[in-house]
C-alpha cells in the first residue's frame, strides 16, 4: 500500500511523517516519529498504555489511524512537563511510589492530566472511574489514585 | 515490632524517590519494544489455530516471494538432540512434529516492516492434521485421554499412572490415620483453580542480532539476561558466552519474563537474514494465547480438627496442569499448603499432568495461591462449624522460630505469630459489616529465594558510587540498593547509582524472582561495600603511615580507630577516591554467591465484601494486608508489592481464567475478555508491615513480592461464604457462579 504524508503538531513542535493507512497513530508516533513514551499493551484499545490526546480529546492512539492526525494537535507524554519542570501528576506519581515497573505510568499520566483538566476536583470514586480504562497490573492502583487526588489538590492551591 | 536488637538506620526504611523516577513519568525510560536499530527487520510468528495436530507440511513459498521478506525460519533451522529442559523450551519456542497447543509457534518471518513480517506471516501455509486433544485437567488425567507426548514422565511416575502423569509426589511424615482418628472433625473437600496469566502490561519484546559467526546480541525486556542467555544459546545450539543480552526497562513479569518465548526466533531469523538485527514484538493475543500461564489445579485436602481447634492431620492431593510440558509448580503448591501450620501428621500427593495448552510459566508464588484456596478454605469452613474465630485457630495452631515446617525443613527466623496478632490489633476487624456482607480471612506463605548473585561496586574520581547489579528493576530495586549501599558506606543515597547492567558485565546472576533482588542482590551490594570499605581503610593507612587495623570506617570516612592508632583528621569518602589514581588504582568491591540465610514470609490477608443477591456480583469494600517483610528498605515499595499483589489474587478469586471452547481454543485472548481488576473495581488496599528482622540478612530483610497473591483466593471465597451463606470451592468466584451457589445454598 503507498503510504501518505502526513502533517501534523505533536507537543506543540510541527510533524511530519510518511504513514501507510493501515497504521495506528500510535505506530507513527512510536515509529516514525521516535516518541516512544506511549506504550502497546494491548493494541485493541482495552489498555490505555497508548493514551493521548488529540485537539484536547483522549484518546486510545491504538484506536486511531496515523493518517487520521492530520491537521490535528496530538499531545503525549513526552510534550507533558514544561521543560525541566515537571506537571503536579508527574511530580507526585514520583513522591507516591504511583508506579512500579512504570510501562503503564505514560498512560495513566495523559488520562489523569485530561480528568483534572475537566474536574479540578474530583472525587476518589470519580478517579477510578476516569482511569478505569488504564490498566496497571502491579500497583492495585491504591497510589495511583493517591497521586492523583494529591496532584489534583496541589493544582487546586497553585491555581487559588 | 522487631523481636531482637532495634537498630537505628539513617536511610533504611526512608522514602526517597526513586532513582528511575524521573525517566518514567517522562516516558524516557526504554521498554523492550522502545530500541529500533540501523538495518532492523520486524519480525512475525506463525502460530497453530489447533489444540493439538500434526504438522504434516509447511509451505513458506508463497511468503518468501513477497517482496521485503528476508527470512523464514521453522524447526528445521534448529539444532537437533536437546534434551531435558532444554528440549522442551526448544519445542515450546518453535514446534517441531506436532502443535501442542492453541497459539503454540510453527514458523517465522522477517521483513522490512512490521505489516510486511505479518502479510508474509498469513502467506505461509500450514497443513494441519488435527489430533484429539484435552484441557482440563482431570480430563487430561484419565487413563483413555489423548496422549500429549510419550515418554515424557520422568522416574518419579510409577507404573501404570495416567500416560499424560509426567511427574508424581508423594511426601509426608507422621501417621495420619491416627492423627484423624484423634480428631473430632474431619472435612474432605475438593476445590478447582483456573489458569491466569500474570498480565504484566509489556508485551514481550526483543530486539535479536546473530551472525554467521555465532557471535550475538540480545535487547530484550526479561527478569533475567543470563537465564534468556542461556536458553536462547542451549536452544540455538551457540557458545552461551557468545550472546550478550542487555536487559530493557521491563514493564511487569510477575515470573512470566523468566523464560524465553520468541526470543530465539529473533537470533535464528537475523542469522538467516545475514545478521541484520531483527526485532519482535508481541500481541496481547499472542501474550495470553502462547505466554506465560499459570497452572489449573484440581485439589482433595482432608483436614482433621479437635474442638478446641487444634490441627490433627492433614493430608493434600493436588493435581495441576502446567501445559504441554513438564513443569506444573505442584510440588511448591504443596510445600506451601500447610506450612502456616504446625502439624503432627501430613501427607502431601502431587501430579504433574500434561494438557494442550501453553507451557506454564511461574506466576508470583507459584503454586502457593492454589494450595491456599484449598487449605484455607476448608479451615475456614471447619472453624464454622467448630464455632471457633478463624484468626485464633490459626493461632492457635500458627508455627513460630525453629518448629518444623509441614513440608520437611526447620523455619529459621519467622513472624507468622506476629503477623496474625498484628492483623487482630487492626481496625478493620472491627468494622462494622451490614447485610449482604461478609468478612473473610486467609494466611499465606512463601518461602523466598537466594539465587546466583553477583553485585559488583566501583568507586568513581569524585566520591560518588556506581553499583552494578544484574535484576532488573521492576518495582523500584535500584532505590532499595542504592538505600543499603548508601547505609554501609556512609554516604548520601543520591552518592549512589545503581545501574542493571547486560550479561557481558557480572558473572551470572538469576533473574529478579522469588523475592530474592533485595534480599540477595542487598546482601551482596552490601558485602561488595564493606569490601571496598576494607580497600579504602588500607589507603588511608598507607597514608598515615599505621596499621589498616587501626582504621574504622565512621560517616563515609577512614578515621584511625581509637587514640593509640594515632590522631588523623577523618579522610572522607571524596577524598580517597581523588587521589586512588595515585594511590593504588581503581577501589572497587565484588561480592559473588548463592547468599544464604533466606528469611521466610508470611501473611494475612482480612476482606470484606458484598454480593449482590440478585446478580452474584461481589464487591470489595475493604481490604487489608499484613505482612512479615523483615525490615523494609524503601516502605512505599514494599507496600506496592504487598498491594499489587493482593489486587492480582482479586483478580484470580474473582474474574480471571482462561476459557477455552470445545475446538481448544482459547476464547478470551484479549484483555477486554481476560478481564484484570481496574481501578474502579477496587478500594484502597490497607497494608501493614511487621517487621521481624531476618538475621541472615545485614537490614533483616526477607522479600516481600511473592506472599501477597496468595490469601485473597480463600479470603475472598470465606467473604463470599460468610456474605450468602454460599461456599465455591471453584474459581473464578464468577458472578453466574456465584449466584448459582447462593442458589444451591438456599435449597440446603
Ligand atoms: S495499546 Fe491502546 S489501549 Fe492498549
Ligand atoms: S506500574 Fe507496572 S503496569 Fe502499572
Amino acid at each position: 500500500m503507498s503510504k501518505m504524508h502526513v502533517t501534523t503538531t505533536v507537543n506543540g513542535d510541527e510533524a511530519e511523517f510518511l504513514a501507510d493507512p493501515r497504521e495506528t497513530l500510535l505506530d507513527c508516533l512510536r515509529d516514525h516519529l521516535g516518541l516512544t513514551g506511549s506504550k502497546e499493551g494491548c493494541g485493541t484499545g482495552d489498555c490505555g498504555a497508548c493514551s493521548v490526546t488529540l485537539d484536547g480529546e483522549l484518546v486510545c492512539s491504538c484506536l486511531v489511524l496515523g493518517v487520521e492526525a492530520a491537521g490535528k494537535r496530538v499531545e503525549t507524554i513526552e510534550g507533558m512537563a514544561n521543560g525541566n519542570e515537571l506537571h503536579p501528576l508527574q511530580r507526585k506519581f514520583i513522591e507516591h511510589a504511583a508506579l512500579q515497573c512504570g510501562f503503564c505510568t505514560p498512560g495513566f499520566l495523559v488520562a489523569a492530566k485530561a480528568l483534572l483538566e475537566r474536574n479540578p476536583d474530583p472525587t476518589e470514586t470519580e478517579v477510578r472511574y476516569w482511569l478505569a480504562g488504564n490498566l496497571c497490573r502491579c500497583t492495585g492502583y491504591d497510589k495511583i489514585v493517591r497521586a492523583v487526588l494529591d496532584a489534583a489538590a496541589d493544582m487546586r492551591k497553585e491555581a487559588a | 515490632m522487631a523481636k531482637d536488637e532495634i537498630r537505628e538506620f539513617r536511610l533504611v526504611g526512608t522514602r526517597p524517590d526513586r532513582p528511575d523516577g524521573l525517566d518514567k513519568v517522562t516516558g524516557r525510560a526504554r521498554y523492550g519494544a522502545d530500541i529500533s536499530a540501523p538495518g532492523m527487520l520486524w519480525g512475525a510468528v506463525v502460530r497453530s489455530p489447533h489444540a493439538h495436530a500434526r504438522i504434516v507440511r509447511i509451505d513458506s513459498s508463497k511468503a518468501e516471494a513477497l517482496a521485503g521478506v528476508k527470512a523464514v525460519v521453522t524447526r528445521a533451522d534448529f539444532p537437533t538432540g536437546l534434551t531435558g529442559e532444554d528440549w522442551n523450551l526448544q519445542e515450546n519456542t518453535m514446534a517441531g512434529e506436532k502443535a501442542l497447543y492453541d497459539g503454540h509457534a510453527v514458523a517465522a518471518v522477517a521483513a522490512t516492516s512490521a505489516l510486511r513480517a505479518q502479510e508474509a506471516a498469513r502467506l505461509i501455509e500450514v497443513e494441519y492434521e488435527v489430533l484429539p486433544h484435552v484441557i482440563d485437567v482431570d480430563d487430561a488425567i484419565r487413563p483413555d485421554a489423548p496422549v500429549i507426548r510419550e515418554g515424557a514422565a520422568d522416574a518419579t511416575v510409577p507404573e501404570g499412572m495416567p500416560p499424560n502423569v509426567v511427574r508424581y509426589i508423594d511426601f509426608g511424615r507422621g501417621d495420619i490415620e491416627a492423627g484423624f482418628a484423634e480428631a473430632d472433625l474431619v472435612m474432605e473437600r475438593s476445590y478447582k483453580t483456573e489458569a491466569t496469566h500474570q498480565g504484566y502490561i509489556e508485551p514481550h519484546a526483543c530486539l535479536g542480532q546473530l551472525g554467521e559467526d555465532g557471535k550475538g546480541e540480545m535487547w530484550v525486556c526479561t527478569q533475567g539476561q543470563w537465564f534468556i542467555r542461556r536458553m536462547c544459546t542451549a536452544v540455538l545450539g551457540l557458545e552461551t558466552s557468545q550472546l550478550r543480552v542487555t536487559p530493557s526497562e521491563i514493564g511487569g513479569g510477575f515470573g512470566g519474563k523468566t523464560t524465553i518465548f520468541m526470543e530465539p526466533l529473533s537470533l535464528a531469523l537475523s542469522r538467516k537474514a545475514g545478521g541484520r538485527p531483527v526485532k519482535i514484538v508481541m500481541s496481547r493475543s499472542e501474550v495470553l494465547r502462547a505466554t506465560g500461564p499459570t497452572a489449573s489445579a484440581s485439589m482433595d485436602v482432608k483436614i482433621g480438627m479437635k474442638k478446641d481447634g487444634t490441627l490433627t492431620a492433614a493430608r493434600a492431593e493436588f493435581r495441576m496442569q502446567g501445559g504441554a510440558f513438564p513443569g506444573a509448580p505442584v510440588d511448591m503448591a504443596l510445600y506451601c499448603a500447610f506450612a502456616p501450620y504446625k502439624l503432627p501428621a501430613v501427607q502431601h500427593i502431587g501430579y504433574d499432568v500434561l494438557a494442550n495448552r501453553p507451557k506454564c510459566a511461574a506466576y508470583r508464588a507459584p503454586g502457593s495461591p492454589m494450595g491456599a484456596f484449598a487449605v484455607e478454605s476448608l479451615l475456614d469452613e471447619m472453624c464454622r462449624e467448630l464455632d471457633l474465630d478463624p484468626l485464633e485457630m490459626r493461632l492457635k495452631n500458627a508455627v513460630n522460630t525453629g518448629d518444623t515446617s509441614s513440608y520437611g525443613p526447620k523455619f529459621g527466623t519467622i513472624g507468622l505469630i506476629e503477623t496474625l496478632e498484628a492483623t487482630r490489633a487492626h481496625p478493620n476487624l472491627s468494622a462494622p459489616l451490614g447485610p449482604n456482607q461478609g468478612r473473610g480471612i486467609a494466611t499465606g506463605y512463601w518461602f523466598n529465594h537466594n539465587g546466583e548473585t553477583s553485585v559488583s561496586m566501583a568507586l568513581s574520581e569524585d566520591g560518588t558510587v556506581q553499583v552494578s547489579i544484574g535484576t532488573p528493576d521492576i518495582g523500584g530495586s535500584r532505590a532499595s540498593i542504592a538505600l543499603m549501599t548508601a547505609e554501609t558506606l556512609g554516604i548520601p543515597y543520591e552518592d549512589v547509582r545503581v545501574n542493571v547492567v547486560e550479561t557481558g558485565a557480572l558473572g551470572v546472576n538469576e533473574p529478579t524472582h522469588g523475592s530474592r533482588a533485595t534480599f540477595a542482590c542487598g546482601k551482596a551490594a552490601v558485602e561488595a561495600a564493606r569490601q571496598a570499605i576494607g580497600e579504602m581503610c588500607r589507603r588511608a593507612a598507607s597514608e598515615w603511615g599505621i596499621d589498616p587495623e587501626a582504621v574504622e570506617w565512621m560517616n563515609g570516612a577512614a578515621q584511625p580507630a581509637g587514640p593509640n592508632a594515632g590522631e588523623f583528621p577523618p579522610m572522607t569518602i571524596a577524598e580517597i577516591a581523588g587521589k586512588m589514581g595515585s594511590t593504588g588504582g581503581p577501589i572497587s568491591g565484588h561480592h559473588e554467591s548463592v547468599p544464604d540465610g533466606v528469611g521466610a514470609s508470611f501473611g494475612c490477608h482480612v476482606v470484606d465484601v458484598e454480593v449482590d443477591p440478585e446478580t452474584g456480583r461481589t464487591t470489595i469494600l475493604r481490604y487489608l494486608v499484613v505482612q512479615d517483610a523483615g525490615r523494609a528498605i524503601h516502605p512505599s515499595y514494599v507496600e506496592g508489592q504487598y498491594q499489587g499483589g493482593a489486587v492480582q489474587g482479586i483478580g484470580w478469586a474473582l474474574n480471571e481464567a482462561y476459557i477455552y471452547g470445545e475446538d481448544g481454543r482459547l476464547q478470551n485472548s484479549v484483555f477486554l475478555d481476560y478481564r484484570v481488576p481496574v481501578a474502579s473495581d477496587l478500594p484502597m488496599i490497607d497494608t501493614e508491615i511487621v517487621e521481624v528482622p531476618n538475621p541472615g540478612h545485614p537490614f533483616g530483610v526477607r522479600g516481600v513480592g511473592e506472599t501477597g497473591i496468595t490469601p485473597p483466593l480463600p479470603a475472598i471465597a470465606n467473604a463470599i461464604h460468610q456474605a450468602t451463606g454460599a461456599r465455591l470451592r471453584q474459581l473464578p468466584m464468577s458472578p453466574p457462579r456465584v449466584l448459582a451457589a447462593i442458589g444451591e445454598a438456599r435449597q440446603g
